[in-house]
């Protein structure tokens, strides 16, 4: 199986290929198109700040590419942002894979969310074998709200999309390659995916 | 819910761990990727790392250890000691930390807090914060809490979250050491002024203590050292005590 990791510059993906090798596959980094189109599973991560970000992916072309790949693919955090319409943050433009607005959580609220919160409402092939209530890893600033492509929720004063699915593609808000054992499984239950 | 923290510190000397541990099944005392992998399993939400050591190879010691933690060990952990740079945090998230932690050169340089925020984002960034009580007023110390600064805790918190950190880390100098419970108080008052977790250090003896800081503290994690190294606390039953004294916690 051929795993890309986009490299776009944005982002921890050191943490990723590890839990990938830990789950017996070896992925690839690229920022090259073809390397991208040909691969069996794509993820496409990010940390950091949303105009930035989906400033080097203009740059890069990527933009144009990763909304018309036909093979599963995965954003994390900032990743699943972007393949939204827009972002608050910076105002952002996104790659409108998702139809939702990523919107900041209120100020009454400790802002980043840090740490280790529950999914409930699992909808997907994504979490097979994954319980109600599992606790993921998230750090994130803002949020998708809920819509019809959401396959997981969470609740930080909000319920919001804890993930999304859409055709082949798939996002999550949290970090499965830092979620412990579940976060295993559920980035497991990806790359099975077909 | 959003789950309260238990991070486990382990202090880093030369790409060793320093303090003693207490682990019957630990092959390697000094290894501190195994010592992780251990607090990992045992239910750590996070660990730190604080490296002590002050060599020239200190930063390519510290990132092959970054390295080695990240390969093996599926939770968050923040690495701290000596950061000083943009440079210097580039290195270390590169090889796989999620978040850095600044001190003392936070306080030399505050504009670190800023540039580090913009180019990383506020969520890798964490400033830890020392302070005692002198006269009555938390002044920031800094290396290790042996210099005093004229800087006010409360202030100096309010200026490093407006420059961009995403969580302060507060370890209490007057409490640290003593195993009689964390500064609550102070804790609280941070908790209520400012907009970003924080996590409470310094005090850790019982379970108890933790449940405190938590309730009364408001902390959103707890760090500690000893009390987890020498197994006087396991993770799972301080866990057990906290979900059934009704803190949200990762079982």
């Amino acid at each position: 199986m051929k795993i890309v990791i986009i490299n776009y510059g944005a982002g921890n993906i050191q943490s990723i290929k590890f839990a990938i090798q830990r789950l017996g596959h070896q992925a690839v980094l690229s920022n090259d198109e073809a390397e991208i189109r040909t691969a069996d599973k794509v993820i496409f991560p990010g940390v950091g700040e949303a105009s930035s970000a989906m400033q080097k992916l203009r740059d890069s072309g990527l933009d144009q590419v990763i909304p018309t790949l036909k093979q599963p693919v995965l954003g994390i955090c900032l990743g699943m942002q972007l393949m939204c319409n827009a972002s608050e943050e910076g105002n952002t433009e996104g790659l409108g894979i998702f139809d939702v607005d990523v919107v900041r959580f209120s100020n009454q609220l400790k802002v980043p969310q840090i740490g280790w919160n529950q999914i409930t409402d699992l909808k997907s092939p994504l979490f097979q074998e994954v319980a109600d209530n599992e606790h993921i890893y998230l750090v994130h600033s803002y949020y998708a709200p809920m819509v019809k492509e959401t396959i997981a929720e969470a609740e930080y004063g909000v319920r919001y999309s804890a993930a999304l699915h859409c055709n082949n593609f798939y996002g999550t808000q949290f970090h499965p390659e830092k979620s412990s054992t579940v976060g295993e499984r559920i980035l497991n239950n990806f790359l099975m995916m077909v | 819910m959003l789950a309260k923290r238990i991070v486990p510190c382990l202090d880093i000397k030369d790409g060793r761990t320093v303090k003693g541990v207490n682990f019957v099944d630990l092959r390697d005392a000094g290894d501190p990727v195994e010592l992780a992998e251990i607090y990992s399993r045992e239910g750590a939400d996070e660990l730190v790392f604080l490296d002590i050591s002050a060599t020239e190879q200190k930063r390519k010691t510290l990132a092959d250890l970054v390295y080695r933690v990240a390969e093996k060990v599926s939770i968050p952990f923040t690495v701290g000691g000596g950061i000083s740079s943009v440079a210097d945090v580039d290195i270390l998230l590169q090889n796989g930390a999620d978040k850095v932690s600044i001190n003392s050169s936070a306080v030399k340089n505050p504009q670190l807090i800023n540039d580090l925020a913009a180019k990383f984002g506020s969520q890798c960034i964490v400033v830890a914060i020392d302070a005692k009580q002198i006269n009555g007023d938390w002044k920031v110390h800094l290396v290790g809490g042996k210099v005093p600064t004229e800087l006010d805790l409360f202030e100096w918190a309010k200026e490093v979250e407006a420059r961009g950190a995403g969580e302060i880390l507060f370890t209490s100098m007057d409490h640290d050491g003593t195993k009689n419970g964390f500064a609550n108080k102070a804790l609280a008052h941070l908790s209520a002024t400012l907009n970003i977790p924080i996590i409470a250090s310094g005090g850790a003896g019982n379970m108890q203590h933790f449940e405190d800081t938590f309730t009364e503290g408001m902390a959103d994690a707890a760090l500690a050292a000893s009390v987890f190294h020498f197994k006087e606390i396991p993770i799972k039953e301080l866990k057990e005590k906290l979900r059934s004294s009704g803190i949200p916690v990762r079982i």
